[in-house]
């Protein structure tokens, strides 16, 4: 039995059944829900198998059809794509279940279908290895995203797909030509092979330019953000939990390895990294003023999205002298802010769905009438804060240990003040949950799987902050850090 | 793991585990509520007993838990730890059977009651942490778990109080991060040591570490209401009696000050920290919040404020005490831990029985209260004496100590402020009392409950009556073994003189 | 200069010229065009490039990148399309609303 389930090529399945679940929805759609759910369950046990494998024989590699490269495809996955596969497959649980009952008939129909699509997206691009199939994933994920952010209609959420689509593809495109650069200067898209043969000169210049700005502009980090407030406030809520948790994470997954295998050890030190950590530091700062400002509640959270994304960009001028540690960091802040600002986005939901409005001065007594909605907003709200004890936590102390190592006093006063914006915009929207105005507007009931959803994402976050010494070990199979990690 | 490893955790979970089920509670399950909270009150005692017992016969209670390679949870009982866990232990059972009597009726108990269980453990985290990060990890929970009580009551000042009592403490825990993990920079390990784990590292950081110190009482501070972090105090007392009780008896306040002194014994170290020349200027702030607290608290009307600069300057005793930098001092201000905590929750019980049962929330309106409820009266005078430091009662101990302490280091200023601050307690404690023994009582009470023969609730009169009780007991049998006296002498002997 | 390299230079150009479009137009029809010209562009710099070796055979990836390239594109195209559409539907006009200003 044991020999027949490591034999199984689960990275294959993870690709191939949300395709065929994503297709069955729509032959089947009067079952969607259902199908829905078995597929995203199916995806999550995969995980398991697969991180099983991974756990017995080490990194995992598997040519698609038995052609390999250059021509073939061959999936990849060592601990660090594992990590990512799991937070995808938490994710995309908590949001699957708050689906079934969020979507109502018809909208369901619609919904199922697109993101199962872009849950293949996420899984294939995680699993890839070559420069060129990631392009392929990224769009993959990024036509869903955009089509699952326009689900609703409405002049906002038309409005705001358009201008992510636009974003994305100018990203997309501007990738691609850089994938097409890269092929030509060194002839293979396989970035292990890239790293080996990868020499400092315009090509790689030229390539780092248009690869690095169009997934800094699909990452959107400051100041190429502007796309991502309109999409994620107006998108319905699991789209939006989506959309922050895990699409985002996705584009800057592909930067994140292109830094460590190939650019990071030629560039790495001439400038470049001290230009991300400085736009990291202005989306700190920034998003968490505009988050703090706002006074509809999920534009806060989106631009918390926006703040909480700077923060993963303080750990590559860090990373020089620090290696494997400033990795570490990002990996658990990326993690945790997956699990929480899902939840964030969900509870966002519940109010929106319970009040029909979702501005912040109104919120009046939810603590009393939703109580575990609040208590998931506030625990995802140490974990965004990073208080501790949570998964944020962990990986702001380890930024903050390696800046005061390191004497970047300036990112130091960045992380503090990051610190206490995000706390003075989590409790400008707690304080006003204990308030006890009349209530003004008729209420809806919130089905217990949406608030139970939400709570567990937002546990699933302040958990995180006991996992670490294990998760860290597992995320270094494969030595996907390796590379950058280790200097003369 | 054996007993000895779980049973810090157990401690822990006594209160952990009965907060997080009432929190499930519908509102009217009042029973089961009150049996959940008492049974976890009662618990805590006898673990903590069984601690206390269990270290008297040289059984070392360590827990340990990674967090990441070479940061740990550390919950350890150490004498420090027993002396604070065992003040919280007691006077949360008291508290819970004062809030329960307190509540009756109120809405929203089942909310009020997780937050407040919440509340005890992390005091009980704080008081058992082995380390500076377990102490930051259980301090910031405490005011995660605080700010719900403070806005309990949902009114526009209860939010405004909240949003004060936040951006204090939340700046503070900011600057408390920045030092603990600048320290850990440093040093590599941040276990509290007695003595310090400070005297390796080199002459070149010294500067650092003086600034990492001022990051750190900032922090602890900004709790323990050091003028001119004390902002929030006040405000934070349009909060229900119990919590004010609790917040300045046991659990905020008295966090902070149990930090400053873990900084100043366990991570610098007393001798070392003298050496860097920061115990005096933290003696001179301590002086000054003890001079500004009794002024402030010598203009207020209203009770429960007047009581909260009271406060103010009784947690500056136990500052001061460690400051001084001498053994008796030590143990003076050491002692003060649990006499003011004993004190203090007295007279906030009593001010909450006034408020509760005759709608007395002003001095001005106690004209003639002894005769109406003398119990209550009884047990704020006792109160009161020892907040002004007359024997016998706890808090004469405490200044004597420090008095002793301040002449045999040579620092007799501080006689200076002891005196001051003697008299001007005296100014504000003695009018109150006068007012309710001697004056002839109104015709009418402001808003008086009716409680047929008896003065008050008994589940609000016992209370405060014992931990009187108590605080009068501290102070007549100083000298008998297990008192928190002979405890703090336990701690300086440790701190000063053992190698 | 070689004819690859002629040819890979008018691709930047295009793609140059996309991205300048997709900017400084305000209709969503042009600036989807922009994106398909863009594309295009990238296309041209993979076929040029594919002769890199300067062997009789041209090297088949870059083909099969831009086969796949070209399917991505046109799926593409289609989303946008649709968006504009209903978008001129909802707002009657076919441009980006203005981004409301709090």
């Amino acid at each position: 039995m044991g020999a027949e389930v490591s034999d199984i090529p689960w990275g294959l399945v993870l690709i191939l059944l949300p395709l065929m679940g994503g297709m069955a929805c729509f032959l089947w759609p009067r079952v969607t829900t259902m199908l829905g759910l078995v597929t995203v369950f199916g995806v999550a046990l995969s995980v398991a198998g697969l991180g099983w494998q991974i756990l017995e024989n080490g990194v995992y590699r598997h040519a698609v059809g038995g052609w390999g490269a250059p021509l073939g495809i061959d999936l990849y996955a060592d601990g660090l794509s594992l990590l990512m596969l799991t937070a995808t497959a938490l994710v995309g649980l908590g949001v699957s279940v708050y689906s079934a009952a969020y979507f109502r008939r018809e909208d369901a129909t619609r919904f199922w279908p697109l993101w199962l699509f872009l849950l293949a997206g996420l899984n294939a691009l995680f699993l890839s290895a070559d420069i060129f199939n990631l392009y392929v994933t990224l769009e993959l994920m990024g036509l869903a995203a955009v089509a699952l952010a326009a689900l609703t209609g409405g002049k906002d959420a038309l409005g705001g797909a358009m201008r992510y689509l636009l974003a994305a593809l100018l990203g997309s495109l501007a990738y691609l030509l850089g994938v097409a650069l890269l092929y030509h200067g060194f002839g293979t898209v396989d970035i292990t092979l890239l790293g080996q043969r990868v020499e400092s000169g315009p090509v790689l210049w030229a390539a780092l330019g248009l690869m690095g700005a169009g997934l800094l502009l699909k990452t959107a980090v400051f100041p190429l953000h502007f796309w991502l407030p309109p999409a994620h406030a107006s998108a319905p809520a699991p789209v939006s939990a989506l959309l922050s948790a895990l699409v985002v994470k996705a584009s800057f997954y592909i930067l994140l390895r292109l830094w460590l295998s190939i650019f990071g050890p030629l560039v790495g030190e001439e400038g470049v990294d001290t230009l991300l950590g400085l736009l990291g530091a202005t989306a700190v700062l920034w998003g968490s003023v505009q988050a703090l400002r706002q006074t509809r509640l999920k534009l806060l959270i989106a631009y918390s999205t926006v703040a909480q994304i700077g923060y993963l960009f303080l750990a590559f001028p860090l990373a020089a002298a620090a290696g494997v540690t400033a990795w570490h960091a990002v990996i658990y802040l990326a993690f945790s802010h997956a699990l929480a600002k899902a939840a964030m986005f969900l509870v966002a939901g519940n109010l929106l769905r319970f009040g029909g409005h979702d501005r912040i001065a109104d919120l009046d007594r939810v603590v009393q009438r939703l109580p575990l909605t609040t208590g998931a907003f506030a625990l995802a709200g140490v974990s965004i804060m990073g208080l501790p004890p949570s998964g944020g936590f962990i990986g702001k102390w380890l930024l903050l240990e390696m800046a005061l190592a390191q004497g970047r006093w300036d990112l130091v006063v960045v992380m503090i003040l990051g610190g206490l914006l995000a706390a003075g915009y989590i409790f400008k929207v707690l304080g006003r949950a204990f308030t006890q105005a009349e209530v003004t507007h008729k209420s809806r009931a919130v089905p217990a799987c949406m608030e139970w959803a939400a709570l567990l994402l937002a546990i699933g976050a302040v958990l995180l902050g006991f996992l670490a010494v294990p998760v860290l070990s597992v995320v270094g199979i494969g030595d996907p850090f390796g590379v950058s990690g280790v200097r003369p | 793991m054996n007993g000895n490893t779980w049973l810090p955790l157990l401690v822990i979970a006594s209160s952990l585990l009965p907060g997080l089920i009432i929190f499930g509670l519908a509102e009217n399950r009042v029973r089961l509520r009150i049996a959940l909270n008492l049974v976890g009150a009662i618990v805590k005692l006898v673990l903590v007993g069984w601690m206390l017992w269990g270290t008297s016969q040289g059984l070392h209670y360590e827990m340990r838990l990674v967090l990441l390679p070479g940061l740990e949870l550390v919950l350890r009982a150490g004498p420090l730890s027993l002396l604070f866990v065992s003040l919280s232990a007691v006077l949360w059972l008291v508290t819970t059977v004062y809030a329960i009597g307190y509540l009756e009726g109120s809405p929203y108990r089942s909310r009020f009651f997780g937050f407040f269980s919440l509340c005890v453990t992390a005091t009980v985290g704080v008081a058992l942490a082995g380390n500076l990060i377990t102490f930051l990890v259980f301090y910031e929970l405490l005011t995660l778990a605080t700010y719900p009580l403070v806005v309990h009551r949902g009114t526009e000042a209860a939010r405004r109080a909240g949003q004060t009592y936040l951006i204090y403490t939340v700046l503070g825990g900011a600057l408390l991060l920045l030092g603990t993990v600048w320290l850990y920079t440093l040093t590599g390990t941040l276990e509290f040591t007695p003595q310090g784990f400070l005297s390796e590292v080199g002459e070149e950081h010294h500067f650092a570490l003086i600034i990492i110190f001022v990051l750190l009482i900032a922090g602890f501070g900004v709790k323990a209401a050091l003028v001119p972090l004390h902002g929030w105090l006040p405000q934070a007392m349009v909060a229900p009696a119990p919590v004010s009780a609790l917040l300045h008896a046991v659990a905020v306040v008295k966090a902070g000050a149990f930090g400053i002194v873990r900084v100043v014994y366990d991570v610098f170290g007393m001798e070392f920290a003298s050496g860097l020349g920061v115990t005096g200027p933290l003696a001179w702030l301590a002086a000054i919040t003890i001079i500004y607290g009794s002024m402030r608290a010598l203009f207020q009307d209203d009770l429960k404020r007047r009581l909260a600069y009271s406060t103010v300057s009784q947690v500056s005793y136990i500052i001061l005490g460690v400051a001084i930098a001498g053994p008796i001092a030590a143990i003076g201000g050491v002692v003060h831990l649990v006499h003011q905590g004993l004190m203090k929750i007295t007279l906030f019980f009593c001010a909450g029985n006034l408020a509760e049962t005759l709608g007395i929330h002003k001095v001005s309106e106690m004209n003639g209260v002894g005769r109406r409820m003398p119990w209550t009266m009884a047990a704020f005078t006792v109160g009161a004496f020892g907040m002004i430091g007359a024997p016998p009662v706890a808090g004469f101990i405490s200044k004597w100590y420090l008095g002793l302490g301040a002449l045999e280091a040579g620092q007799g200023w501080v006689i200076i402020v002891l005196a001051g601050s003697s008299l001007l307690n005296a100014a504000y404690f003695l009018p109150i009392l006068h007012r309710a023994w001697f004056r002839e009582p109104p015709d009418a009470w402001p808003e008086e409950h009716d409680f047929g023969r008896k003065e008050t609730a008994l589940m609000l009169l016992l209370p405060p009556v014992v931990t009187a009780l108590m605080a009068l007991a501290a102070g007549l049998l100083a000298s008998a073994p297990f008192s928190p006296l002979e405890w703090a002498k336990l701690i300086a002997v440790r701190e000063f003189y053992q190698p | 200069m070689s004819a690859a390299f002629l040819y890979a230079l008018v691709g930047m150009g295009l793609f140059s010229l996309g991205v300048y479009a997709l900017i400084v137009h305000a209709h969503l029809l042009r600036k989807i065009l922009a994106i398909n010209v863009m594309g295009s562009g990238i296309f041209l710099v993979l076929v040029a490039l594919a002769r890199r070796t300067g062997e009789a055979q041209p090297d088949a990836v870059p083909h099969a990148m831009v086969i796949t390239g070209i399917v991505v594109a046109i799926s593409a195209t289609a989303l946008a399309l649709t968006l504009m559409l209903k978008l001129a539907a909802e707002t009657g006009c076919a441009e980006l609303p203005d981004e409301k200003r709090e």
